[in-house]
C-alpha cells in the first residue's frame, strides 16, 4: 500500500463512527480487558458463552478508527460461531495482519474482514487491528487482561 | 495575516538537509518532526564521516598521534557546549548518552545522596517521562514522595503555591524547561530562585529549550542542566549534563570502569576529578564531535534569529491551525515555543498520524512520553508538529490543507 488513505475505507469509517455491538454484557460469562500501552487504546470486552457457541458479544472502550472498527466487525463475525471457530478466526486475523497469510485464500474463514488486509502495511497500527482479537483470545481462555505491547 | 520576516535564508538552509528532498508517498516530505528528532545539516554527517573514515580511535588512550588527535576534537567539542550554555568551566560539562541517561546519573548519584526517607522531590505537571521516571525509582527506594507543581488549563504552570510545596523536606525541584507536548517555556529562573531561597537545588530538562532559545546556565543559575544532542541538529547517542562544579565534585562516580580513574589496585581505586569521573567506558566519539559542529552550524545562525524565525512560524501555523472547526490546540502558553499539539474531534490522533504521513507530512502522534500532560488534558493523545529554522510557510500549508483532506475523510 502506498498511500495510508486506502486503509480508511468506507466500512472501516462507518463502523469507527457507528460501533455494533457497543455495550457492556452484565450477565456475562467471559471477559478481559485489552491495552495497547503504545496507544493507550483499552478494550473491555464481555461475552455470553452458551453450549460452545458465542451467544452474545459486546464491547466498550476507546481507540483509534482501525482498532473500534476491528473491535466492531468482530463482535459481529463472531456472534453465533462455535468457540473454536471464533479462536481459529483470531489465528487467521493475526497471521493476515502480520503478513503471514494471504488474505482470502489463507483466510476462508474472515469473509469480508480481509479488508484489515492492508494494515500490513503499516506495521505501526498492526497492533491496532489485533487487539480485538488479542482480548477475544484472552477471554475465552479464561484470562483477564490482554496486552499487545 | 502575519508576514513572516525571513532574516535567515532558509532556502540555502534546506540545501543543507538531504532528508528533505526525500519523498514519501509519492509526495515531497515535510519534516514536522524536530521535537522528536533534529535533521542534522550536512556539515555534522560530513564531519562525523571524515572522522569515522580517517580520524577513528579511541580518546585518553596512550600516546599515539591519532589518539591525540581524537582527543584533542573530543575536548574541543566539549569547550564548545560550554560556551554554548554559558558554563564556567569545561569541568561542568558531561558527557551523557542523552537527556534521559543525564537525569538517571543525577538521580543515581547526587539524588541517593541527598534525598532520605520521608522527604520530597518536587516535579512540575508537565514533565516528560524522563524527569519523572528516575525519581519514582529514587523515591521508591528512599521512601520519599513525588509533589507536583500544578499547571493551568492553557499550560502555564501555577506558581503561587510554590513556596508552599517547597517544604523543608524537598531536597530537589526538577522543572522541564520547555514542555514537549505543550510548548511552553517555562519561567525556570524564577523557579530557580524561588528554590534557591529556600536551599533548594534544581534541576531543569533542557531537551527541548536548547534548539530554540539561547540558554545561559549561569544566568539561570542553574544547579544542573541537561540535554540531548539529537534535538539540537546533532546526532543520537550523545547528551549533556551540566552540573555546578560544587555538586559534581561532592558526588560519587556513577558507572565504574575505564576512564572514570585515576588508579586501580586489588586494595584502593582513586576516581577521576568532574567529569572524568561520571564517563566510564568509551564515549561516542564521533557523536561528541558532530554535536560540536551541530552547535558550530547554530551559532552561525544565529540563535536569535533561529528563535524569531520559529516564533513567526509558530504564529502563523496557530493562527490557521485554528481556524479548522473542530480542531483544539494544546498549550496556549504566552511563552510558547514552536511546537503545537492538537486534537480533532471524532479523529484519534493516531489515524490523523497516518493520514498525514500519506501526505508526506511527518509529525508525531502519541501521549509524546508525557501520559501525565496526557491525563491532565483527559486525552488519551494528541498530534504534534514542531517546526524548525528549515521550515518554511508552506510547509505549515500543506500542514493544514493535510489535516482538512483527513477531517472530509473521517467526516
Amino acid at each position: 500500500m502506498s498511500d495510508p488513505r486506502e486503509l480508511y475505507q468506507q466500512v472501516i469509517l462507518e463502523h469507527n463512527k457507528k460501533p455494533r455491538n457497543f455495550g457492556k454484557l452484565e450477565a456475562c460469562t467471559h471477559h478481559a480487558e485489552g491495552h495497547n500501552p503504545l496507544c493507550g487504546d483499552q478494550l473491555d470486552l464481555t461475552l455470553v458463552i452458551e453450549n460452545g457457541l458465542v451467544q452474545d458479544i459486546k464491547f466498550t472502550g476507546s481507540g483509534c478508527a482501525i482498532d473500534v472498527a476491528s473491535a466492531s466487525l468482530m463482535t459481529g463475525a463472531v456472534k453465533g460461531k462455535p468457540v473454536a471457530e471464533a479462536e481459529a478466526m483470531a489465528e487467521q486475523f493475526r497471521g493476515m495482519v502480520r503478513g503471514e497469510l494471504e488474505p482470502g485464500t489463507q483466510t476462508p474463514l474472515l469473509g469480508k474482514l480481509t479488508l484489515f488486509s492492508g494494515v500490513k502495511d503499516l506495521p505501526s497500527r498492526v497492533k491496532c487491528a489485533v487487539l480485538p482479537w488479542a482480548t477475544l483470545h484472552a477471554a475465552l481462555k479464561g484470562e483477564e487482561e490482554a496486552s499487545t505491547e | 495575516m502575519s508576514t513572516l520576516i525571513q532574516p535567515l535564508d532558509v532556502v540555502a538552509i534546506r540545501k543543507d538537509f538531504p532528508l528533505l528532498s526525500r519523498v514519501l508517498h509519492g509526495k515531497p516530505v515535510i519534516y514536522l518532526d524536530s521535537a522528536v528528532s533534529g535533521q542534522m545539516p550536512v556539515q555534522v554527517i560530513e564531519r562525523m564521516a571524515h572522522y569515522e573514515r580517517e580520524e577513528h580511535t579511541n580518546v585518553h588512550r596512550g600516546v599515539s598521534t591519532l589518539s591525540q588527535e581524537a582527543t584533542d576534537h573530543y575536548e574541543a567539542a566539549r569547550e564548545k557546549v560550554r560556551k554554548f550554555i554559558g558554563a564556567g568551566s569545561v569541568k561542568e560539562i558531561v558527557w551523557t548518552r542523552g537527556t534521559t541517561e543525564a537525569i538517571n546519573l543525577v538521580a543515581q548519584t547526587f539524588g541517593r545522596m541527598v534525598v532520605k526517607e520521608g522527604d520530597e522531590i518536587l516535579l512540575s505537571a508537565m514533565e516528560h517521562h524522563a524527569n519523572i521516571v528516575p525519581w519514582q525509582m529514587l523515591a521508591q527506594e528512599k521512601g520519599a514522595t513525588i509533589k507536583v507543581i500544578p499547571m493551568t488549563d492553557a499550560g502555564e504552570l501555577i506558581l503561587e503555591s510554590l513556596d508552599e510545596l517547597i517544604t523543608e523536606r524537598t531536597k530537589l525541584v526538577g522543572v522541564v524547561h520547555v514542555s514537549n507536548v505543550l510548548g511552553t517555556v517555562n519561567p525556570v529562573k524564577e523557579i530557580i530562585a524561588r528554590a534557591h531561597a529556600k536551599g533548594v537545588p534544581v534541576l531543569v530538562d533542557g531537551a527541548q529549550a536548547v534548539p530554540h532559545l539561547q540558554v545561559d546556565v549561569k544566568d539561570l543559575d542553574a544547579d544542573f542542566y541537561a540535554f540531548s544532542g539529537h534535538k539540537l541538529s546533532g546526532p543520537t547517542g550523545i547528551g549533556v549534563l551540566y552540573g555546578k562544579l560544587a555538586h559534581l565534585e561532592a558526588m560519587p562516580p556513577w558507572h565504574g570502569g575505564g576512564n572514570m580513574i585515576r588508579s586501580v589496585s586489588w586494595e584502593k581505586t582513586t576516581y577521576m576529578a568532574a567529569p572524568g569521573k561520571f564517563e566510564a567506558g568509551t564515549p561516542p566519539i564521533a557523536a561528541a564531535i558532530g554535536l560540536g559542529v551541530a552547535i558550530d552550524y547554530l551559532t552561525g545562525l544565529g540563535l536569535d534569529r533561529i528563535a524569531a524565525y520559529e516564533h513567526e512560524l509558530l504564529v502563523y501555523a496557530t493562527e490557521r491551525l485554528s481556524a479548522i472547526p473542530g480542531l483544539r490546540i494544546l498549550g496556549q502558553a504566552k511563552e510558547k515555543a514552536s511546537v503545537i499539539s492538537f486534537v480533532v474531534e471524532g479523529i484519534h490522533p493516531h489515524d490523523m498520524g497516518s493520514l498525514l504521513d500519506g501526505e508526506g507530512v511527518v509529525v508525531r502522534a502519541g501521549h509524546h512520553c508525557a501520559q501525565p500532560v496526557m491525563t491532565r488534558f483527559n486525552v488519551p493523545a494528541t498530534t504534534r508538529a514542531s517546526f524548525a529554522y528549515f521550515n518554511t510557510r508552506e510547509d505549515v500549508d500543506v500542514l493544514v490543507s493535510a489535516v482538512q483532506k483527513a477531517i472530509e475523510l473521517f467526516s
